[in-house]
């Protein structure tokens, strides 16, 4: 079973969270129930410090043992930093995916963007939805 | 989807079932990792019944295999297990089985999953073009259930239910027995690069074996294993996969197969291969380790020196070496160990050497 989804936070369709920092910058990371339907996390390719993305890019690759998912923007903006613990422990995103398995932190194009996403309620009736 | 006897046991025990050439299959109960460590370390169960399984039998039947298979089946004897190779005229393979030799004049074929039909249908032509009017094909799939048992503990557990001394099975040998009081056959082989068994019993008996080696194997840490870390398994072994490493395009030269292909006997696909051979292959599987970050996967480039050279059949993370690991087809010229090669991986190219196969081989 999943850890419950923090309230404070928004949610993608695509399984990933964003936390705005209320100051422009948001951390991204993956929801625990992702991290459960990946298991096994072997490898996490991060984005270079710098890059910008627009949402719906791919910002970052999370392997498992049998396959490799993208880890799409829902918002845009530029890599003010990364996970480096994930280099060496990806397994922190199976542990911990709300807190020490975070992936990157961002600094929004428009401070806004988050507000368009799921809440935790809505997002936890789409993954009810999808195990229908 | 179809699905195996054990399948609603699957399900009682958690197991994540996808869709595995049409038959509804557990890639795991747990994690790929825990799983394929328990196999290295103890014990793993595997459910094998989506394999087919094809009797041939009659007074031609070797003629038959002889004519079917790239080995040599001249010196095989009922107990003895081979693997041989299915090839199309030009030398291609359509399936890598395993020949068990029953009794004079009757065999057992043992096939892939999703090429089963295709081999069935390609006996029958053999025979009815050759006149080999003496044999009986038979698809016994339905009413063969397997399971694989594999791991160091292997032997110990079994033994618990097989009468015989299993230490006096010598690997790549077969018994007629019973396990836990079902008639079964069991050969010491496998497809994890472990010691372990391959169990054939009556499909509706199956479920009960599958029960009761778990309960007897649960002190020895036992456990079921998904299709998942049977792919790891088989890759740290070096082992081929049918559909990844091979298909109808690749001849047995180019993979490792040329041990079980004799060219001092005739059958299909000889005159292809004898002149492929006068001509030369142009690609070989080499087995690598990544050298920079990243996975290489099934379908990835692989290049060097700025040149597209080959592609990869497989790649996964090993969870034995700790690192990621494949195997590609590569130029000739490239195969020695030690040739640093490159890896498309998304946009990045990132390096990897050539080592020789297999990746993990245990102690003995």
């Amino acid at each position: 079973m999943s850890k419950v989804n923090p309230t404070d936070r928004k949610y993608s369709k695509d399984h990933e969270w964003i936390l705005d920092h209320g100051d422009g910058i948001a951390t991204l990371g993956i929801t625990d129930h992702a991290q459960e339907l990946l298991t096994d996390i072997v490898y996490v390719e991060l984005p270079e410090i710098g890059k910008k993305v627009t949402s719906g890019d791919a910002i970052a690759a999370v392997e498992s043992v049998k396959s490799v998912s993208d880890i799409f923007s829902p918002i845009s903006g530029e890599v003010i930093d990364v996970n480096r613990k994930l280099e060496a422990s990806p397994n922190l995103i199976n542990a911990d995916a709300f807190g020490e398995g975070w992936i990157v932190k961002l600094n929004m194009d428009d401070a806004a963007a988050g507000s368009a996403l799921m809440n935790a309620d809505e997002y936890e009736s789409m993954i009810v939805a999808d195990r229908q | 989807m179809k699905k195996t006897a054990l399948y609603e046991r699957h399900a009682l025990l958690g197991g994540t079932i996808v869709d595995f050439g049409d038959w509804a299959m557990p890639v795991q109960y747990t994690k790929v990792i825990e799983e394929h460590n328990a196999t290295r370390h103890r014990a793993g169960l595997f459910d094998i019944c989506h394999m087919g399984e094809i009797e041939i039998k009659g007074r031609q039947a070797f003629d038959l295999l002889q004519l079917a298979l790239s080995r040599n089946l001249q010196n095989q004897y009922p107990g003895q297990m081979k693997l041989g190779l299915l090839l199309n005229a030009q030398g291609g393979i359509m399936d890598d089985v395993t020949v068990y030799p029953l009794k004079e004049d009757a065999y057992l074929l043992v096939t892939n999953a999703a090429t089963k039909d295709r081999d069935y249908q390609w006996l029958q032509k053999i025979k009815q073009e050759k006149g080999f009017d003496e044999v009986s094909i038979m698809d016994i799939s339905d009413r063969t259930g397997k399971l694989d048992l594999q791991g160091p503990v292997s032997e110990a557990i079994l033994q618990k239910v097989v009468p015989e001394p299993l230490n006096e099975l010598k690997y790549y040998h077969a018994l007629h027995t019973s396990v836990s009081s079902i008639p079964a056959m069991i050969s010491r082989s496998g497809y994890t690069g472990e010691d372990g068994f391959e169990i054939y019993a009556a499909a509706e008996k199956i479920g009960n074996l599958w029960d009761d080696l778990l309960d007897v194997g649960g002190s020895y840490g036992l456990r079921p294993v998904g299709l998942g870390a049977r792919d790891t398994l088989r890759l740290e072994a070096g082992l081929m996969l049918n559909g990844a490493e091979m298909d109808e395009t690749v001849t047995p030269y180019e993979v490792v197969y040329g041990w079980i292909t004799n060219m001092e006997k005739g059958f299909i696909g000889k005159a292809a291969l004898e002149q492929l051979k006068r001509e030369g292959f142009n690609r070989k599987l080499v087995g690598f380790t990544m050298t920079d970050r990243g996975i290489a996967r099934h379908g990835y480039k692989v290049f060097m020196e700025g040149q597209k050279v080959g592609y990869v059949t497989s790649g996964t993370f090993s969870p034995t070496l700790g690192k990621a690991i494949g195997l590609a087809f590569v130029p000739p010229v490239c195969q020695e160990p030690g040739t640093v090669i490159e890896i498309e991986i998304r946009n990045n190219r990132a390096k990897a050497r050539i080592v020789s196969l297999p990746f993990y081989k245990r102690k003995r």
